[in-house]
């Protein structure tokens, strides 16, 4: 059957699809800010992040030809950025927003500096799980493949949350991102937990973009990211910081994504790229209705952004 | 005001950002190094390309323009002790808005086209970064991430207009609006191929730099950006102070996209979206959010972009190297900051820190309003 065929319904299936495929990268990037604000820091950088994570990830895989070691590299690629926004970002008079901006110029800069060789060549992608290998259709058949990392994604979301409820790690990291001087007097040093929680969130932002390199869209260019590891800021707020709903927001961003390609691909062209930007003013929506003057968002870390 | 303040204060404020430029230009030598270039040929070509003679001066100087009137738009409103990086917007949407009112009158005499352009940009981009200024007060959306989202806003609807309503249908591999007719273009400063937007931009930095310092609204601003609870009890209305200094930051930046539009390009199209936003807020921060010292950073700056179509062919780097370079710098300016204050030569006896208060001096960027999620 062709698309044709399925006529209208290839939209919500296509969005379907869209979602499955498009809210890893959402998700590990929100996870990753999620450990960060937890304990306190903002980390804008990500966007940079997630860059530097894709051309390491497609770089390694093509010229080693093991994606899997891709994935890792590009989590260690964005630790190494970690380290360096860590340690800036805690520095007095240092503003961990600014550094997150410079860390997004200095990290795209770094990717796409080495990625150059990289934008032709095609690199060995990583596999696919087939849920849909029950159905004649072959639209269903691909909008149910799967990646691999998107499950354990989906599998880190809860570990993450019981890892912050129920373990000493998870309660230093809370103490340390709510009251910085209980924590101190509790004898935990803040810079160390700062310092881990963000260098573990970019870690899990490097594999982010290592997913979109090595599987959706799966090729390495220097427009790849478009904006994703800055909207994570905004989803981890609408999620109130709660790694579950990381990855509800995550679906739903992904969806949000997933509704210019879909509509296009049944032939609706007008306001193509209004529907591309259909992500953005959901977030902006999002923060404009969740955001209060009057009160503290529930679920917000006390000490975030108060450079304390 | 050199004698209110301490000498070392100043000699402070002077010497660590150019501190600062030093060693990043080391840390860039460094990573050409590595790169396998060799380091002193790069920057003699960045130096040739930037400043080396006349003609590559003026190139220089009108990647200047832009940048100096983007810088205001996060330089304004870090007074206020906002984090604003939604330049790049602003300037988009001006350039759309110039473009309309430039379309719109041309039948006008030449002087009123260029004024309305002007006018059309400012306003525009002004209500954009006005928006998240009354966000930020009405809301406590966070302005930062607000400013952001509208930066790829702004390009989807630049996409969208070209594309669609604004299309010129002679524009067939690069959409773009109906051109500006020739005679309503901004002209070039005679005896040079500089275009007018320089003019702008200085005069821009020049009236930001008098309504910051030496009014009484810029005074207000900075004490609201010092500490808005003391503000408050003043009676200062912080919420006016906010959307006015967001409007004026954003019509500043919509300046920027009038000049790029009517000296540049002459119509909108994708080329409007050429990062001057981004670097602006380098320049800002580099600046240390002083319009006048913006003015220097971007000529500095705006030599560097120049340079990066050489370093391609002379060197066989890639055209990111110039983005690199920009990161570094900005990281190394941003380790500058937590030095005020620290370092043993420019303190002053006991008691008395030398705390970085050179004349134009900050309050510490860190946000004194409410985090994120206020």
């Amino acid at each position: 059957m062709s698309a044709e065929a399925l006529g209208w319904w290839g939209v919500p299936l296509a969005i379907a699809a869209g979602t499955l495929r498009g809210s890893a990268p959402f998700l590990f990037v929100s996870l990753g800010e999620c450990i960060t604000e937890k304990s306190g820091k903002i980390n804008l950088g990500l966007e940079g992040t997630l860059l530097t994570g894709a051309m390491t990830a497609y770089a390694i895989s093509y010229l080693t030809g093991s994606p899997w070691l891709g994935v890792l590299v590009a989590g260690i690629a964005g630790m190494l950025l970690g380290l360096i926004h860590g340690w800036l970002s805690q520095q007095p008079r240092v503003n961990d927003i600014a550094v997150g901006i410079a860390m997004i110029i200095f990290g795209s800069g770094i990717a796409f500096f080495f990625g150059k060789p990289f934008i032709q060549p095609s690199a060995p992608q990583l596999p696919t799980i087939d849920l849909g290998a029950w159905s004649s259709l072959p639209q269903i058949q691909s909008a149910l493949k799967i990646s691999p990392l998107f499950l354990i994604g989906v599998i880190i979301a809860p570990l993450m949350h019981w890892f912050f409820k129920s373990t000493r790690w998870g309660l230093f990291i809370r103490a340390v991102g709510d009251s910085p001087d209980a924590a101190k007097a509790m004898g935990i040093s803040i810079f160390k937990v700062r310092m881990l929680s963000i260098v573990a969130g970019s870690f899990l932002a490097g594999i982010g973009g290592a997913y979109l390199s090595l599987y959706y869209p799966g090729s390495w260019n220097e427009r790849i990211s478009s904006g994703q590891g800055l909207m994570a800021v905004a989803l981890v707020i609408f999620a109130r910081w709660n790694p579950i709903q990381c990855l509800y927001a995550s679906l739903l961003f992904g969806g949000a994504q997933a509704i210019g390609p879909a509509l296009q691909s049944v032939g609706v062209n007008s306001h193509y790229y209004l529907w591309n930007a259909s992500p953005y003013i959901l977030t902006l929506a999002i923060m404009v209705i969740t955001c209060s003057p009057k009160r503290t968002l529930t679920g917000a870390p006390g000490a975030l952004g108060t450079n304390s | 005001m050199i004698n209110r303040h301490n000498w070392r204060g100043t000699l402070e404020a002077v010497c660590i950002p150019i501190a600062a430029l030093l060693c990043s230009l080391i840390a860039f030598g460094i990573f050409c190094a590595l790169a396998g270039a060799n380091p002193f040929g790069v920057y003699g070509s960045i130096y040739k390309a930037a400043f080396g003679n006349w003609y590559s001066f003026q190139n220089t100087l009108i990647r200047a323009a832009p940048l100096m009137l983007s810088a205001l738009c996060t330089a304004l409103p870090a007074r206020l002790g906002l984090v604003i990086i939604g330049n790049e917007g602003a300037l988009v949407i001006g350039g759309i808005g110039a473009v309309a009112a430039g379309l719109a009158l041309s039948s006008a005499p030449a002087t009123i086209v260029q004024m309305g352009m002007a006018l059309a940009g400012m306003i525009c981009g002004g209500l954009w970064i006005g928006a998240v200024g009354a966000l930020r007060h009405y809301r406590a959306v966070n302005e930062t991430i607000s400013s952001l989202l509208l930066n790829y806003i702004a390009i989807a609807l630049l996409n969208h207009l070209v594309g669609g309503p604004m299309r010129d249908p002679s524009s067939l591999n690069k959409p773009s609006s109906y051109p500006i007719a020739e005679v309503n273009m901004l002209g070039t400063i005679p005896g040079t191929r500089v275009h007018y937007g320089l003019i702008y931009g200085l005069i821009a930095c020049a009236i930001a730099y008098f309504l910051i310092q030496r009014t009484t609204f810029g005074f207000a601003a900075r004490t609201a950006g010092g500490n808005i609870r003391a503000a408050r009890i003043a009676g200062l209305p912080v919420g006016k102070l906010t959307m006015a200094i967001c409007f004026l930051a954003g019509s500043c930046a919509g300046l920027a996209g009038m000049v790029e539009v009517a000296a540049v390009h002459g119509r909108a199209n994708e080329s409007l979206n050429a990062n001057y936003g981004y670097s602006g807020i380098l320049v800002a921060f580099i600046a240390r959010h002083n319009p006048l010292a913006a003015t220097l950073v971007a000529i500095l700056l705006g030599g560097i972009l120049a340079s990066g179509g050489i370093l391609q062919r002379a060197h066989g780097l890639p055209d990111a190297t110039v983005l690199v370079f920009q990161g570094l710098v900005f990281l190394v300016v941003l380790y500058s900051e937590s030095l005020y204050g620290r370092l043993a030569i420019f303190k002053e006896g006991i008691g008395k820190k030398g705390q970085g208060t050179g004349p134009d001096s900050l309050p510490p960027i860190p946000n004194p309003q409410a985090p994120i999620p206020s």
